[in-house]
């Protein structure tokens, strides 16, 4: 196929892509944009999303009360404890405080937190009809700015010139310009590498046992391949978003649907039907984020959330059924558990509970003794029937390996910037997220470097046909 | 891990694969235990809030959520588990597929619901019999369908009681029956538990729910979807260019029955009259309405509503064109010879709309009338729920 020379070439689909290819677009550089997967899955994780987390001191439309830059900076040390790159991190967080007015022009429309989700209307503003909708209001006005768009477009490796981005590659097909965006996500649809990474454990082929929250079309190709050519590696590729999620979920694209939140309410053991961490913790939606770790690590990444009927219709419904009997050893014996080890985790779980005054809606003093791992809120006894239980695996939103940037998003050749390639969204989060995650900061680093390296990239081609004119 | 194994399956038959087919009450519930879980689209209509304030989904519960859902198509287009995903979520289609169940299962008396199997053949079928009523008749009563001699003179073809003693019964019946029918859904969605009394506010919100069609603005204001993911709000201009021409017309014939029988004054009325004017403004209305719905209803992304019911809902807008259409060619040439054949015409297309009124697409605005009256009072109770967090 005969290509014309682009300005920018944008390689991905998603958030951060479509970020940058409307900034490049709108800074005039003519833009394609190349989407690996076919259309009906264009857009990888940003399908799944659902908000963005944003900096404000004041109230805004769908935001309440204030979210200052400095608190949310802490919130972001604290969850990644401390493996984060300060300046990077405040670049983002200060994005976010003005870049809605421009998604907004670009068609995203916002929504109040959708209901559940109480605890995230002063930080959170949320997508109307989620991340889905914002990708097609995206696609929609990238196509009427005149930015072109190819689907079924895998780029299979960039010709570089010592960091200098020349062309992409799709098999036989060459496709030079003059800069280059590479927003093409993490690697944790590579169930091979996702299997390397995280090795054995006790014999045991770990990430087998995961399930991939997101797109089927992460396959970290261009990570690998900008690695493999020089660019300096960001993060441990064990780390990811990660969270606990129903264990029937489908291996790609559960999205948000296959979570469960009945943890708070009940005890969590593994496949030795023994409790393993503190439950009652924090609220759930403060720990969700690290029970896909803990999982992780129990024998063959599985474990089971317990509640009695005390518990049901006290959180969101999951999508699956959970499983129901009449007594423990019942359970017990439809999990496929040790009966007697389970009635034995309960029964000195029960004895431990110190009673108190339940209320989930507060860190209330619902606390056990003597028992190890405690649970320090909301223990109450697991005594009535009906029991349920839901079984739950490490769901894998996205990875944390990434390639350095700098302020631009330009990737960096041992210490020294691209002049024209930028990388934007997963596959430069790793930057700012070296571990652990708070909800929708993913959208935060996508929308931020996605906008600089689109306006970056812009700038380089720019440069690029000045230098060719002199 | 056997039993794991046996789960998966199990939750497989649960989530992932569509109900029987036939069993649309079924397929909304598994849609419904999918989106609870996820309420993305919570912003876009009433359907999703609803829903929020049930974990389970019985028939009660699918009828009402079916009757609400306005098939605005935004929560397809945005959906994550949407064909080609294996959970396959078309909420506008299933909810489709469960409505025209309610016309038919609430259908007064109960054996006319069948009405609704082909509905497309009832509608023609009516309209044959209309046409072949009143063509004989004028012929019966005239020896003759042109006139030239009587020159607007409409009694002097069909005298005015004869007319009458046509039309009241069937409109009578009409009414009856869809009070009949509307009653008989109103009590099967909402159990005696429930609150059925509307607070003034419900009432008043719903009624401005229903007049400006809220629901098909897409939560944004920019309208549904029609071919593809963008907004349109042709959609919801064409209802309206349709319900208000039928209620304008609907005035133009209860004034001019005020006319006749308050103040007898006769028909045909002067062009600048309240009964033409009303009728005439109408008339446009029933014409730009109607032949535009058919235009979006032939355009209409394959994935949107039920295609079985394209019959009902193309022979529908059918009928209310040549109703409008009829009208209108009567009113521009009834001082020609030509009027007795449109009269007879006109009338005919009156009286297969009215016949089928309570057995046709026209119900669809009945029954979503009451689901927003019924959203309207449940949103001011309190949720019975107590999820964690709200």
């Amino acid at each position: 196929m005969a290509e014309r020379d682009y300005d920018v070439i944008v390689i991905g689909g998603g958030n951060a892509a479509l970020c940058a290819a409307l900034m490049a677009r709108e800074a005039g550089a003519s833009v394609l944009m190349l989407e690996s997967a076919p259309r009906e899955w264009r857009g990888g994780n940003s399908q799944h999303t659902r908000n963005l987390r944003c900096m404000h001191d004041a109230p805004q439309d769908v935001l309440t009360d204030s979210y200052p830059e400095e608190e949310y900076w802490q919130d972001l040390k604290k969850v990644t404890g401390g493996i984060t790159s300060e300046s990077l991190a405040r670049l983002a967080i200060r994005d976010s405080s003005h870049c809605r007015d421009w998604m907004r022009r670009h068609g995203v429309r916002f929504q109040p937190s959708l209901s559940g989700t109480l605890q995230l209307s002063r930080t959170n503003a949320f997508f109307l009809g989620g991340g889905k909708a914002l990708l097609n209001a995206y696609y929609r006005s990238a196509e009427e700015l005149g930015v072109h768009v190819r689907y079924d477009a895998p780029v299979d490796r960039l010709e570089l010139d010592r960091g200098r981005f020349v062309a992409a590659h799709l098999g036989a097909e060459r496709i030079a310009a003059k800069a280059c965006v590479v927003a093409s996500g993490g690697f944790e649809s590579n169930r091979e590498w996702m299997r390397e990474a995280w090795g054995q454990i006790k014999g045991e082929w770990v990430a087998d046992n995961f399930l991939i929250r997101g797109t089927r079309f992460n396959m970290g190709v261009l990570l690998k391949f900008l690695i493999d050519a020089g660019a300096d590696p960001v993060g441990d590729p064990t780390q990811s978003h990660c969270v606990a999620i129903d264990a029937r979920a489908p291996l790609y694209d559960g999205g948000i649907c296959t979570r469960v939140d009945s943890v708070s309410l009940g005890i969590v053991v593994n496949r030795q039907a023994e409790r393993f961490y503190d439950e009652g913790e924090d609220f759930w939606p403060k720990r969700y984020a690290i029970w896909g770790r803990l999982i992780s690590y129990q024998p063959g990444q599985i474990a089971y959330s317990l509640i009695d009927a005390k518990a049901i219709g006290r959180f969101m419904p999951p999508v699956f059924p959970p499983l129901e009997a009449q007594s423990l050893p019942e359970l017990a014996r439809k999990l496929g558990l040790d009966e007697s080890a389970l009635t034995r985790t309960v029964d000195g779980f029960n004895a431990a509970c110190r009673g108190g005054t339940f209320d989930h809606a507060a860190l209330d003093d619902c606390v056990t003794a003597g028992l190890t791992p405690p649970k320090t809120h909301w223990a109450r006894p697991i005594d009535t029937a009906p029991f349920y239980a839901y079984p739950l695996r490490p769901g894998i939103t996205f990875t944390y390996l990434g390639v350095k940037v700098d302020e631009r998003a330009a990737v960096h050749f041992s210490g020294q910037p691209s002049p024209n390639l930028f990388a934007a969204g997963e596959i430069m989060a790793g930057n700012v997220l070296g571990k652990g995650y708070t909800a929708g900061v993913g959208m935060t680093i996508g929308t931020a470097f996605g906008r600089i390296a689109g306006a970056q990239s812009a700038a380089a081609a720019m440069r690029e046909k000045m230098h060719a004119a002199a | 891990m056997q039993p794991l194994e046996a789960l998966v399956g199990e939750a497989g038959a649960a989530a992932k694969h569509t109900a029987p087919p036939g069993d649309a009450v079924a397929e909304v519930a598994r849609q419904m235990q999918i989106c609870n879980a996820c309420r993305y689209c919570e912003g876009f209509c009433a359907v999703f809030p609803a829903m929020t304030r049930r974990i389970e989904f019985g028939k009660a519960e699918v009828d009402y959520l079916a009757n609400l859902c306005h098939n605005c198509g935004a929560c397809l287009h945005a959906c994550q588990y949407a064909p080609p995903h294996e959970f396959l979520v078309n909420v506008p289609q299933a909810m489709a597929k469960v409505r025209l169940q309610t016309y038919s299962d609430y259908a007064w008396p109960p054996a006319l619901g069948k009405l609704y199997k082909n509905n497309g053949l009832a509608l023609a079928l009516a309209l044959a019999a209309g046409l072949a009523l009143f063509l004989a008749l004028a012929l019966a009563l005239n020896g003759n369908l042109w006139q030239p001699a009587l020159a607007g003179n409409f009694y002097r073809v069909f005298p005015h009681n004869l007319m009458v003693a046509m039309f009241a019964p069937v409109f009578l019946f009409a009414l009856l029956a869809m009070g009949m029918s509307v009653r008989r859904f109103w009590y099967a969605v909402s159990p005696a538990d429930r609150a059925r009394e509307a607070p003034p506010a419900a009432a008043t919100e719903a009624t401005r729910d229903v007049l400006v069609m809220k629901y098909l603005d897409g939560g944004h204001g920019e309208g549904c979807n029609e071919a593809d993911d963008e907004f349109t709000l042709w959609r919801r201009r064409f209802h309206h260019f349709t319900f208000y021409g039928f209620m304008l017309c609907f005035a133009s014939t209860s004034v001019a029955t005020l006319y006749h029988y308050l103040f007898d004054w006769h028909a045909p009325y002067a062009l600048t009259s309240l009964p033409v004017l009303l009728g005439g403004a109408g008339g446009i209305g029933l014409l730009i309405g109607p032949a535009g719905l058919l235009w979006l209803n032939l355009s209409r992304h394959p994935l949107h509503g039920d295609a079985r019911q394209k019959p009902m809902d193309r022979g529908f807008i059918a009928l209310l064109l040549l109703v409008s259409a009829s009208g209108m060619a009567l009113l521009a040439w009834r001082d020609t010879g030509a009027m007795a054949l449109l009269l007879a015409l006109h009338l005919a297309t009156v009286m297969a709309l009215f016949l089928t009124l309570p057995y046709s697409k026209f119900m669809h605005g009945i029954y979503r009338a009451a689901a927003l009256l019924k959203w309207a009072i449940e949103k001011r109770q309190p949720s019975r729920l107590q999820l964690g967090s709200e």
